[in-house]
């Protein structure tokens, strides 16, 4: 036998110590990009900033009609997402039986989830905005977005509904309770925790998405707000995009500052979501 | 004695409605993909009488000039997606072995947040960051002419396809028996070879399923990919292209649509370009869905 160059104990001191080495690999590179946005954005965060329109050719004033833009569509999104993701998770999780339909209906989540974020932003374009003639428009960019985080929304629920116990539903029955009465009084109150954090994951998705509302609503500069569920919006990442790609000589303070202000609506929705996973699955009883 | 009444008529036909309701929308998915796949195809298929078939398949994409040849576009795509797994995979294996198998506890506590972080981070953000930073670095390192190029593309892409390949990884692994992990040790192994020789060749077919979904999220990611791989759509067929620029179909798609007129040839092209990403990531996906459907199958192993 090929006696090995070291002994198998230093081989695995070595090999831990680059497993180690990787992982720090993948993580110092985040840690990096947080803090640089934070070192470099926050500067340009002031009042003036959050609360008033661009001026001077985006140079200068605030990015307040892009926030109200990005926080309008996350609105739409969760009205048209929400009940449609719940809706399917409970019919996933409660009424399906195991059968070719079910698999066919699991198969098209999983292709949902997949599919890419501009391709969803082309089904927009040629569903909302020209075959049903929405145009472009918060409500056309919302339902894009909301296909897009119906998936989301439909695994994490039915992991939540499927993490109650099968004894709730059989004492439900037992007491002569409906399905619906079951799934309405016992299943979805116990399982509200896994269904909020799913809810806002999929949203902190729809959020932080540019590809999505480029053609279904994304306004390159519209200082005012806008006026109806038709009008066009300014959105956040939208507006990212276009201070660092498509405006020259574009002060790097206010781009920051933006991907700052993203970077933070985004994280904080993250870390609401963990703190309701993880509060409520301390004070679980079961 | 009085008998409970049976549950009177609307409330029967409550239960029912509800339950329709609850059906049409668990359908509703089915219905989304074949809705999205017929809207691709009634403004993309199109393209397939309006361009002749070997100016499609034609190395050069000047819709200016009618010239929509799809071959560099498609190529590079393939490109950095590859080089994107090629850096992810070997990053994201270990570090699900390290999670999973050895890190201690506090470890665990600060890597699994930061990693669901990177998941959190908007891809524009992230391309922005390319590339006022890392574009920048990948132009020094490499004294490249531009710092925008496939490689620095790659990289970005990686990163973002690491948290999904991390997470899929450790549920894989999660899934072997811990008697597979006592009977290694328990031949003499050490933990460093049961987990090599043992552990990770029983979750194979999991991290296989990693790797197509971290292909799946790579190629078709948008923002990120056109802000730092300089857009320069050309035939990246020598190695040497690694390092140049490079433009891929999701790309052409977001920087394109903005400027065509709507019903014209381009316009056409470009939901050509969308059937294309759209067959390539639900044949990814499908070969994903049957693992873990295969998987399910032998649940009996656990």
């Amino acid at each position: 036998m090929r006696r090995p160059l070291v002994n198998r104990h230093t081989q695995q001191r070595i090999g831990f110590a680059l497993l180690a080495l990787a992982a720090l690999i993948v993580v110092i590179p985040i840690i990096l990009v947080v803090l640089v946005i934070i070192a470099r954005g926050i500067g340009a965060i002031n009042w003036e900033f959050l609360t008033q329109a661009p001026r001077e050719g985006m140079k200068a004033g605030g990015i307040f009609p892009a926030i109200v833009g990005t926080l309008l569509l996350m609105a739409g999104t969760a009205l048209a997402a929400i009940p449609v993701g719940i809706g399917g998770a409970i019919y996933l999780s409660e009424y399906a039986r195991d059968s070719w339909l079910t698999r066919a209906i699991r198969l098209a989540i999983i292709n949902l989830a997949g599919i890419p974020s501009v391709v969803y932003g082309l089904f927009g374009l040629g569903m909302f905005v020209l075959f049903l003639r929405l145009g472009t428009s918060i409500i056309a960019g919302s339902l894009t977005l909301a296909i897009m985080t119906i998936p989301i929304i439909i695994s994490s629920t039915e992991e939540a509904l499927r993490a109650v116990p099968t004894e709730f539903r059989t004492v439900n029955a037992s007491l002569g309770g409906t399905r619906w009465q079951g799934i309405r009084n016992i299943v979805l109150p116990q399982s509200l925790p896994g269904i909020i954090t799913g809810v806002i994951l999929g949203l902190l998705r729809a959020a932080g998405e540019t590809a999505p509302i480029l053609f279904t609503v994304a306004a390159f500069f519209l200082p005012r707000l806008p006026s109806s569920l038709f009008d066009q919006t300014m959105a956040l990442p939208y507006h990212l995009y276009v201070i660092s790609t498509q405006v020259p000589g574009m002060p790097e303070k206010v781009q920051y500052g933006t991907a700052l202000v993203l970077l933070a609506l985004v994280l904080s929705l993250n870390i609401v979501a963990t703190i309701v996973r993880s509060y409520f699955r301390r004070r679980r009883q079961w | 004695m009085e008998f409970a009444k049976a549950p009177g008529l609307t409330k029967r036909w409550g239960e029912f409605a509800i339950e329709t309701i609850i059906r049409v929308l668990g359908l509703s998915s089915i219905g989304f993909v074949v809705m999205i796949f017929l809207f691709l195809l009634r403004e993309g298929l199109p393209t397939f009488w309006e361009i002749p078939l070997n100016n499609l398949l034609g190395t050069r994409w000047y819709p200016t000039f009618d010239y929509f040849g799809a071959v560099p576009l498609v190529l590079g795509s393939v490109l950095v997606t590859l080089l994107a797994i090629v850096i992810a995979l070997p990053l994201g294996l270990a570090t699900a072995v390290f999670v999973r198998e050895i890190a201690p506890p506090w470890a665990r506590e600060i890597l699994k947040p930061v990693i669901e972080v990177l998941a959190g981070i908007p891809s524009v953000v992230l391309g922005f960051f390319g590339m006022t930073l890392v574009a920048p670095l990948v132009r020094e390192v490499l004294g490249a002419p531009t710092g925008l190029t496939a490689f620095t593309g790659a990289l970005l892409l990686a990163y973002m396809a690491l948290p999904t390949m991390i997470s899929v990884a450790e549920d894989a692994l999660d899934t072997v028996p811990k008697s597979y992990r006592d009977a290694g040790l328990s031949m003499g192994a050490t933990q460093w070879q049961t987990i090599w020789r043992v552990v990770v060749p029983a979750a194979r077919s999991g991290v296989v399923t990693a790797v197509m979904l971290g292909m799946g999220r790579a190629i078709g990611e948008t923002m990120a990919v056109m802000m730092v791989t300089g857009n320069a759509a050309r035939l990246p067929l020598s190695l040497d292209s690694l390092f140049r620029p490079v433009r891929t179909m999701t790309a052409t798609i977001a920087a394109e649509m903005g400027e065509v007129a709507q019903g014209s040839t381009h316009y056409h092209a470009l939901f050509g370009l969308g059937i294309i990403l759209f067959a390539l990531t639900f044949v990814i996906n499908l070969a994903a869905a049957a693992t873990i459907f295969k998987k399910r199958r032998r649940g009996g192993l656990r």
